[in-house]
């Protein structure tokens, strides 16, 4: 093992287990206020009316009429209001905020304010929708001709459900507006993201606004576009009425009005002539919700997916993300490439037992090479590990015996055993770490000899302060004493770019190695030294072209194995997870503990929404099961202990030979658990997740004949 | 005018000015700024909200103010302050079982509640122990194996 593999204790580790670490909820300024959002309860409709409560002197609404610059989110476009404009398209959207000095007083006036509306037509079901948000697509070969020719074609529909984050911390954000300057803080994980969206609706100058990410209690990417919305919301209304504003979310509101994951219908047709698969053919269609958020970069990562990571002789993959009046999906880890893989592993299971072979050994037979052309045309330039990791999982879990032992079951309990083989991009989609993000990483020595390390990375649990400190810590051949790095606050730190697509590492990373050992040649005892490095971009890419969809949109994957074994009691329709494997090549790791924490985190995640994980909806599109009471996330009894384990492997372009990591783990494990349920059922299935109830009524189908 | 709530809190004697049918989530947070008791749902079901009560583990969300006159109270600010949380907080520390530290002030009470009835859990003795208190960071093999850990080293403390 690497010695920068070897873990080392948190530099947060003791503040949080000791509750002395400070989230949002905890700080309490001086005069501030409480802020509660007034939320249509309707899925589409103009405001006819709003009517408030008498309210005491020292309690306000504020409103769109309140905004100072522009009544527009920047995400990616600019279509989210911070305060409804008139009409309203999900159930959850802001209309209103009251704000006052007792928070009982503020949620009792946000109840009695009444808003009447002019109902509009509603669309729950995406395929019905007549909102196009994007659509891309992508083909080689001739796919029609092999359809045409194929003895025998594939065609099913698999559906991944929505996903909440269920980070522990709800969302929660102050505005602090005094003296013609603005601060934002709270729980977040982009602050320049914040930054840019709250000075536009401000109308402020860029260097009047200043965001502070506090420890941020879980994020997943559940906090990567929605504090932009809460930021600008407390922005406005903390210049409103001259004092701080804190808004925290309670749990159900949380659950109503933030991000999810994008359910997705995904209707694949693979074509077989002489016991080959021959085309694929796939049509993907994401629910985007009410505005258009994230779902642009999100439908560009699962199309880039959806053929995993195989390599057939023809394919044609088409897809579009589409409006309809539910609460808008953003980034969920993984961040549309989850529903894809899935899809296509699903595809890989049924194709195995139409031909007659084992779903793992298939997975080796259609794996693409290093060398080989990736399904958008550009070039899979490292090795791909999959078969040996396909390989060194199988002999972990006993796979091949217990595949064959697991064949023609009777009697009330069955097991199955499922495996699942997929990657994940490296970093942002295509060109945007050098047309978008445009990393600057500065490292800071002071004349007393410790660095600091200036960076816009928030700690989300992920332990990138940790994994940062390690890394130029490193480098320097300093103690990790000597080196600071606090919570990011974008008047102390240059905008190293945002905490998502499992770049920190990789990328800012990158630069923390490349300004160390700057720093390290040009050191000069006590005196102040401040080293800047900027976002190189690879010069091996072929060019990434939104226009055509082609070109390599990552420089480098991580790979992924999952096998996972389960036990399906068939008179009560309980699935219990048995055992559950993961092998991952994440380049090298920077810290073995942070990083197993990271994969059977994410694993466990990702089986969650393969079994127990179901946002319900009722036909006004309200959620029902907006609480933690009802939406349930796996508990320690839900899960026997996960068994991790790496592929080594070294990207040069990382530091210390890191890439991706944070995403990764939530990308295959749905599909893992899907195929167990598909070996111990002795059937295809077509979903995620598969329930208690979903195995109950296939049961009971059977059982009726 | 009903009297003031007295309870122990932390091992010190305390009056509430709330009323008895506040919930001790929110006394300890508002008006004693025992900010280590986090708030994740407030419906009992994710138990970041910990706390003992006579020693025994508590959604503090789910226990009106009355239901603890005259009875002891700890929080992970006062247990913070023990040697068996040392044990416990360097066991955890050792296999990076902390990550967004949410959850974790509850986690650590609920497995200073299971380990003073059970200092020597078995693996699943231990997954029944936290099972009130979510952690969606983890997947809680760190958390387990932690625990494990301090049941081993603290042998004698518990």
């Amino acid at each position: 093992m690497s010695s920068i593999s070897q873990s080392v204790r948190k530099l947060d580790h003791l503040a949080k287990a000791s509750g002395a670490a400070k989230y949002v909820e905890d700080i309490v300024l001086d005069d501030m206020l409480y802020g509660k959002i007034v939320r249509s309860t309707v899925a589409h409709g103009k405001i006819r009316s709003i009517r408030l409560p008498d309210m005491p002197e020292g309690y306000s609404a504020v409103t769109a009429a309140d905004i100072p610059g522009v009544n527009n989110v920047h995400i990616v476009q600019d279509d989210h209001p911070v305060f409804s404009g008139g009409e309203v398209n999900y159930i959850g959207e802001a209309i209103l905020m009251i704000v006052g000095p007792d928070k009982r007083q503020v949620a009792k006036f946000a109840r009695a304010t009444e808003v009447e509306y002019d109902l509009l037509e509603t669309c729950f079901d995406p395929k019905k929708s007549d909102t196009t948000f994007y659509e891309y697509g992508y083909e080689e070969g001739d796919w029609r001709e092999a359809f045409a020719e194929a003895d025998e074609v594939i065609d099913e529909e698999i559906f991944s459900a929505h996903q909440e984050h269920a980070y522990m911390e709800v969302q929660g954000l102050i505005g602090d507006y005094r003296n013609g300057k603005l601060t934002v803080r709270g729980s977040m994980q982009c602050p320049f993201y914040v930054h840019m969206a709250v000075t536009a609706v401000m109308g402020m100058k860029p260097e009047d606004v200043n965001v502070i990410a506090d420890e941020t209690g879980g994020g997943f990417g559940g906090k990567e576009d929605y504090p932009s919305i809460l930021g600008s919301q407390v922005g406005v209304a903390s210049y409103k009425v001259g004092k701080p504003v804190k808004c925290v979310f309670d749990r159900r509101e949380d659950i109503t009005c933030t991000s999810k994951r994008h359910p997705a219908f995904m209707r694949y047709r693979i074509a077989i002539k002489d016991g080959k698969m021959t085309a694929v053919d796939a049509d993907i269609l994401y629910d985007g919700g009410g505005y258009t958020t994230l779902s642009m970069v999100v439908l560009q990562r699962g199309l880039i997916g959806a053929l995993g990571i195989y390599k057939f002789p023809s394919y044609r993959v088409h897809g579009k993300a589409v409006k309809t009046h539910t609460v808008p999906n953003g980034a969920f880890r993984g961040f549309g490439g989850p529903q894809t893989f899935f899809a296509m592993e699903l595809m890989m299971n049924h194709a195995a037992r139409k031909l007659g072979k084992d779903p793992l050994e298939l997975r080796k037979e259609y794996c693409a090479k290093q060398g080989d052309m990736s399904p958008t045309h550009g070039v899979y330039h490292f090795d791909i590990p999959i078969p040996a990791m396909l390989d060194q999982l199988a002999e972990a879990s006993d796979y091949h015996r217990k595949v064959k032992a697991y064949r023609n079951q009777t009697g009330r309990y069955r097991r199955g055993i499922g495996v699942s083989s997929v990657y994940h991009g490296c970093g942002f989609t295509g060109a945007g770490e050098r047309d978008l993000i445009k990393g600057v990483f500065k490292l800071h020595k002071r004349a007393d000899d410790t660095v600091e390390i200036l960076a816009a990375a928030v700690d989300m649990g992920q332990g990138v302060k940790t994994t940062f400190r390690k890394i130029a810590a490193n480098v320097l051949g300093l103690p990790e004493d000597r080196v600071i790095i606090v919570n990011p606050d974008t008047a102390r730190v240059p905008n190293s770019g945002p905490t998502v697509a499992s770049r920190s590492i990789m990328v800012v990373g990158k630069l923390i190695e490349r300004a160390a050992k700057r720093l390290k040649a040009e050191w000069k005892p006590g005196e102040d030294q401040l080293i800047t490095e900027k976002y190189v971009h690879p010069d091996f890419m072929i060019p990434w072209d939104l226009a055509t969809f082609s070109g390599d949109p990552y420089p480098d994957s991580s790979w992924s194995t999952n096998i996972v074994e389960v036990e399906v009691d068939t008179m009560l329709g309980l699935t219990k997870i048995l055992n559950a494997w993961g092998c991952y090549d994440v380049g090298t790791v920077i810290d073995e503990n942070i990083v197993i924490g990271q994969m059977e985190g994410g694993l466990l995640q990702s089986l969650g929404h393969g079994g127990i994980e179901l946002i319900n909806y009722d036909q006004s599109g309200r959620i029902r099961n907006n609480s933690l009471s009802d939406y349930i996330v796996p508990t320690a009894l839900d899960v026997p202990s996960l068994h991790v384990m790496f592929h080594k492997s070294e990207y040069f372009n990382g530091p210390f030979g890191a890439k991706a990591a944070g995403e990764l783990p939530n990308v295959g494990g749905s599909a893992s658990y899907i195929g167990a349920l598909e070996c111990a059922l002795e059937t295809d299935l077509y979903q995620t997740p598969f329930s208690t109830e979903d195995t109950m009524e296939l049961l009971e189908g059977r059982r009726n004949g | 005018m009903a009297e003031n709530i007295r309870f122990v809190l932390n091992g010190e004697t305390v009056e509430s000015k709330s009323a008895a049918n506040e919930r001790l989530l929110d006394v300890l947070r508002d008006e004693f700024r025992l900010t280590g008791v986090k708030c994740g749902c407030r419906e009992g079901e994710c138990g970041a909200c910990s706390v003992l009560i006579d020693g025994q583990l508590a959604n503090s969300c789910l226990v009106a103010l009355g239901a603890v006159s005259d009875r002891d109270v700890e929080t992970i600010e006062g247990f913070s302050r023990s040697e068996r949380f040392e044990i416990l907080s360097d066991a955890f520390a050792d296999l990076s079982a902390v990550q967004c530290g949410f959850c974790i002030p509850g986690m650590v009470l609920a497995a200073e509640s299971l380990l003073r009835f059970n200092p020597n859990p078995t693996d699943h003795d231990i997954r029944e122990g936290l099972s009130g208190n979510i952690c969606r960071c983890t997947g809680y093999n760190a958390i387990v194996h932690a625990i494990q850990n301090a049941a081993e080293k603290g042998k004698g403390l518990w």
